[in-house]
């Protein structure tokens, strides 16, 4: 196999294809938009199809179904793309070495010279896993939104499409100013997918979404400026933006590192989100609609913990370790675990439960991230993966039963395995994979981060340990709620149990739920190398750091 | 034909300076063979159409010498005008939106009978007034520069006849402005009076303080504040912006401010920089004041075209960023900031002339609502332009690249302009309230119940829609080039001494305010 894939140069444009090829979906469904297809869209529809309203179909007008079509061709580009997007990816898991540290598929290409900007791709062990992560649920978000998305179909699957470039891109990023443009790249689609196709408040829930984010992320361009200045070349005065030139070269002052470090770590404590930080969450999850659900919790949120893991921790240890910071985001995070199992307990809208539980599950992510030991982090990345395959199936399996009843709240289910067995059956699994039952995946992940940050942090561990036992109160009394008390409500009926599709879309989770379960060590692995290189990184620069205080500002 | 042009024009000679104005003068001679031509027939819409297409072919044989210029890189000796590639790269930006005011103006002016053919011509006119700003290197030229440009555009503002509003615009600017132009005049005059020169960098050479020389200052910084509507001296603007017709607006937003700002930049970094102390806490203080009030009040605006008034007064006032910087990069930054911004600005009024109904003038926010079912790509175009003036990566084109390089200017300059860095930032994120407001309301919201379908746009207007926004976008994946350019075309500097007045300047060889002195043609690589 990888002889094949070495004939075929594949570690030297995987990098870039992947981020191409979702481009190159966005532009045959415009192509197809622009060419006429929205007429050809709108005889797919069927006037069963178009007779069931859809969660976005009150925002369109008679006029927009029958000039933008119902379901139309624009799906089976966007999951032709994905698929496309997946095999490819594949090729990354035996191609990539564990052994070899630094960056591997490596791509170097100018993009701006006269600002010192470079287009350089590369990833590690962490980056790996994310990747393979984004393009498999990106296969099967798109299958979730099949039926679910009605209107305006073209530029839904074009903006998922966009959406994928712009994650991956983070996921690939060597050089900060090409990780800002991706880190915005993403938030326009997920903008206009939750205030297009969301529920009733989505205009509320995408504008607060949108301004979290981008107020984040503009302190992180301030940083980053500084930073590609501090390491501008002494001879031309041209900045440089080089991931490694930057961890190597620049030396700042512990003052300026403090302000840097509080920089990004706004960008990315809004993205993960941390406990203070996190009342966007709850609120765009809800309102928008399945498939942007399962992105923001597989991908999106793991993008503000690996920027944690890739920018903020590594470039500024002397701040991230400086014990009152240390204190105040562990406790944060231990707030975060607590906090999100605690009020998950007393949701009504199951869809806003497990939005609140993803508060709980990263806060584990950043106690492992912060407790800094190689376990922990492992831990941490673990958490990261199995979050985004558990969450993401409750967040598919909730728009299933959406789809049929439109309602989110527990209480208007109650004793429905009866009718839908298939549907009870692999919710409670997913549910127990969320939890954490060992011989799912669930399991692994946070036993390493407890463990591993035991060592170092044990009175926070202690705390967080108490959110596994609420966790399971929380989905365990919401799925007897759901599935297996009185069947008291005549609507649920006639609910149809899932269709060919759906379990298609259930079928390869629950076999990654299973394999990490019980043989997560080709993944562990994997990210084994990356995990070490983190902790010592940080704790080099950490304790050299200390010897060259005096070092100076910037200049 | 054997024009040999030299390489260094010797401006005390009348031919050869006159020769160093041959772009501005192709301009005014096309102005005035045209005003001839507009007076011979009598008004009529054919007629129009005909004199605007004619203004449009002057406007690019303008272009073309002004390239022919900038390629080959000539210089000249102490004089009254530069001729330098900051000149010709100004007169690019200026020319590019003369280009587009002009196909702007003649469906603007078809669909609210305007029958007037002379208002292409006071176009050219007020361009020929631009370039003489972005020539001048004598603050009589200055002079001559914004009155040439100024009361042309006193009588574009009022050149829809019928409108009351476009009146009352009109008739306001012109009482700014002449009050406006009495303090320039007031500061040229005390200028004079200390340093007993008006050339730029004499000027600069005699190393000038005192009280008379810096109130002269400050009133030729109130004077160029009225011209690029900088807070406190903006209070005009939206009125204007308001009444007048689209292409004019634009025009005013745009190019108007390149050309005011492309005076304003040379007057401050080649005649005052050994008062670099004494204005800079002052601009500092008005490019924070002009950031943030200029955004703030954006929030509050129904009229799309107020509110692009309030943001083109907060556009104002990140330009001034780059000015405040006080070097040669922070002029580069400038000349970038002010060609994306006037892609941007024309693509904005190019959609609003698009969806404005004959005689309303205007268009509200509310009107757009729901656009997207009706109009797509308006609403896509708009969305990217929306973007674009926020100073988003990608999908607002080269919006982000030109708020980049004024922040690196910045942050880059001797003096690191740290406050007025933090508060563009926090601005930017301000003005995303009402720039994502716009984008809501056209894809997020419904169509009100029973308004008709926008009229139809020229196909004029849709030209310069498509080729502003494809601009745009293209620039934002690959802006090396034109970053090259606008490097290239910053101020060659006068090798007078500064260093008794800025300690700062000595510290940085090459973003110092006494960078290279030579004249590097373009072809020539950037470092």
């Amino acid at each position: 196999m990888n002889g094949f894939l070495m004939s075929i140069a594949y570690d030297r444009w995987i990098l870039p294809a992947l981020l191409g090829i979702p481009l190159a979906g966005t532009v045959v469904i415009w192509l197809h938009a622009a060419l006429g297809g929205r007429t050809a869209g709108a005889a797919v529809a069927t006037p069963q199809e178009s007779a069931v309203p859809a969660a976005g179909a009150e925002l369109s007008t008679a006029v927009d179904e029958i000039a933008t079509g119902v379901a139309g061709p624009a799906r089976v580009i966007a999951l032709m793309t994905f698929l496309v997007e997946f095999v490819v990816s594949l090729g990354l898991w035996p191609m990539f070495d564990a052994g070899q540290p630094g960056w591997q598929f490596a791509v170097d290409a100018a993009w701006i010279p006269s600002w010192g900007v470079r287009f350089t791709i590369g990833i590690d062990g962490m980056a790996l896993m994310m990747i393979l992560l984004t393009t498999f649920i990106m296969v099967l978000a798109t299958l979730g939104s099949w039926t679910y998305i009605r209107t305006r179909t073209h530029s839904f699957y074009a903006l998922m499409l966009v959406l994928t470039t712009g994650m991956l891109g983070v996921f690939m990023s060597l050089d900060l100013f090409l990780f800002y443009v991706m880190w915005e790249v993403m938030l326009v689609p997920m903008y206009f997918i939750i205030g297009i196709w969301g529920g009733d408040r989505r205009l509320y829930a995408s504008l607060k979404f949108f301004i979290y984010t981008m107020v984040g992320s503009l302190l992180m361009l301030a940083a980053i400026v500084y930073l590609g200045l501090a390491a501008r070349s002494p001879a031309t005065g041209i900045p440089s933006f080089n991931y490694d030139y930057i961890l190597q070269n620049v030396v700042v002052s512990p003052t300026a590192a403090l302000w840097l470090f509080g920089a990004f770590f706004m960008a990315f404590a809004v993205k993960v989100p941390m406990f203070p930080f996190h009342t966007w969450l709850p609120d765009a999850h809800v309102e928008a609609p399945t498939a942007g659900s399962v992105v923001l919790a597989s991908i999106m949120l793991k993008l503000g913990t690996f920027g944690f893991l890739r920018l903020a921790v590594p470039l500024f240890p002397s701040a991230a370790l400086n014990e009152t910071v240390r204190s105040i985001i562990l406790g944060l995070a231990v707030i975060g675990i607590v906090y999100g199992a605690l009020v998950s307990m007393v949701q009504t809208d199951f869809k806003k439960l497990v939005a609140y539980s993803s508060v709980s599950h990263l806060g584990f992510v950043m106690l492992g991230i912060f407790a800094l030991t190689v376990q922990s982090v492992q831990g941490a990345l673990m958490v990261m993966i199995n979050h985004g395959i558990s969450t993401g199936a409750l967040f598919l399996l909730i728009g299933m039963i959406y789809e049929r009843r439109h309602s989110r709240l527990i209480e208007s289910y109650g004793g429905i395995a009866r009718v839908v067995p298939m549907f009870a059956a692999l919710l409670t699994l997913v549910s127990l994979s969320s939890i954490g039952l060992p011989g799912t995946n669930g399991f692994v992940g946070e036993f390493l981060v407890l463990i591993g940050a035991f060592r170092t942090v044990p009175i926070f561990t202690v705390i967080a340990t108490t959110a596994v036992i609420f966790a399971a109160a929380y989905l365990l009394w919401a799925i007897q709620r759901i599935l297996f008390n009185a069947f008291n409500n005549p609507e649920n009926e006639h609910l149809s149990d899932l269709n060919p599709r759906e379990l298609l879309i259930m079928a390869p989770l629950v076999a990654v739920i299973i394999w990490l379960g019980v043989y997560p060590a080709p993944v562990l692995r994997r990210m084994e190398g990356s995990a070490e290189r983190f902790v010592n990184v940080v704790q080099a620069r950490a304790s050299s750091r200390s010897r060259v205080v005096s070092a100076g500002d910037i200049r | 034909m054997t024009l040999a042009l030299p390489a260094v024009f010797d401006l005390s000679k009348p031919l050869q300076l006159t020769a160093a104005l041959t772009p501005d003068l192709v301009l005014m001679a096309g102005a005035m063979i045209l005003v001839v031509a507009a007076a011979w027939r009598p008004d009529s819409p054919r007629h129009q159409r005909a004199i605007g297409w004619a203004s449009i072919v002057v406007t690019l044989l303008t272009l073309i010498a002004v390239i022919y210029f900038l390629l080959h890189g000539f210089s000249a000796t102490l004089g009254p005008i530069a001729v330098d590639n900051f000149r010709w790269m100004v007169d690019v930006v200026i020319l590019l939106g003369t280009l587009l005011t002009l196909m702007l103006a003649i469906d603007d002016n078809d669909r609210e009978f305007i029958t007037a053919p002379e208002s292409h011509v006071l176009i050219l006119l007020a361009s020929s007034g631009m370039m003489l700003l972005a020539a001048a290197r004598d603050l009589m030229i200055v002079f001559l520069g914004i009155e040439l440009m100024s009361i042309s555009v006193y009588a574009l503002a009022g050149i829809n006849r019928r409108s009351i509003r476009s009146a009352e615009g009109a008739l306001k600017y012109f009482l700014l402005g002449a009050f406006s132009t009495a303090f320039l005049l007031y500061g040229i005059a005390l200028v004079y009076g200390a340093t007993g020169a008006t050339n730029l960098q004499t000027i600069g050479a005699s190393g000038a303080s005192g009280p008379l020389f810096y109130i002269g200052i400050a009133m030729l910084l109130i004077g160029f504040g009225f011209k690029v509507a900088t807070v406190p001296f903006h209070m005009w603007a939206p009125d204007v912006y308001d009444g007048s017709p689209s292409a004019v607006t634009a025009y005013m937003a745009a190019t108007v401010k390149t050309a005011a700002f492309a005076a304003f930049l040379r007057a401050w970094l080649e005649a005052f920089p050994s008062a670099f102390s004494a204005w800079h806490p002052a601009v500092v203080g008005i490019a924070i004041a002009t950031m943030v009030l200029g955004n703030a009040i954006g929030l509050w605006q129904q009229n799309i075209k107020r509110m692009l008034a309030y943001s083109s007064i907060g556009h104002a006032g990140y330009i001034l960023v780059a000015l405040a910087a006080g070097t040669t990069q922070g002029a580069s930054a400038m000349i970038f900031y002010l060609l994306i911004y006037t892609l941007a600005t024309f693509g904005c009024f190019a959609i609003v002339s698009a969806l404005t109904r004959p005689g309303a003038g205007t268009v509200l926010l509310d009107e757009l609502a729901g656009l997207w079912s009706v109009r797509p790509w308006t609403a896509f175009a708009m969305a990217v332009l929306m973007l674009a003036l926020l100073g988003f990566p990608i999908f607002g084109g080269a919006g982000f690249f030109a708020k980049w390089y004024v922040i690196q200017a910045a942050l880059q300059s001797p003096m690191p302009q740290t406050l007025l860095v933090v508060v563009l930032v926090v601005t930017t994120a301000v003005s995303a309230g009402y720039y994502l407001y716009v984008i809501r309301v056209m894809f997020m919201r419904r169509r009100v119940e029973g308004l008709p379908l926008p009229p139809h746009s020229g196909t004029l207007t849709q030209i310069v829609l498509v080729a502003t926004v494809a601009l745009l976008l293209v620039l934002g994946v690959v802006p090396d080039f034109v970053i090259r350019l606008t490097w290239a075309g910053r101020p060659q500097l006068a090798p007078y001494p500064v260093s008794t007045a800025r300690p700062e300047a000595t510290t940085g060889g090459r973003y110092s305010i006494s960078g290279p002195t030579t004249v590097a043609p373009i072809s020539q690589p950037v470092r």
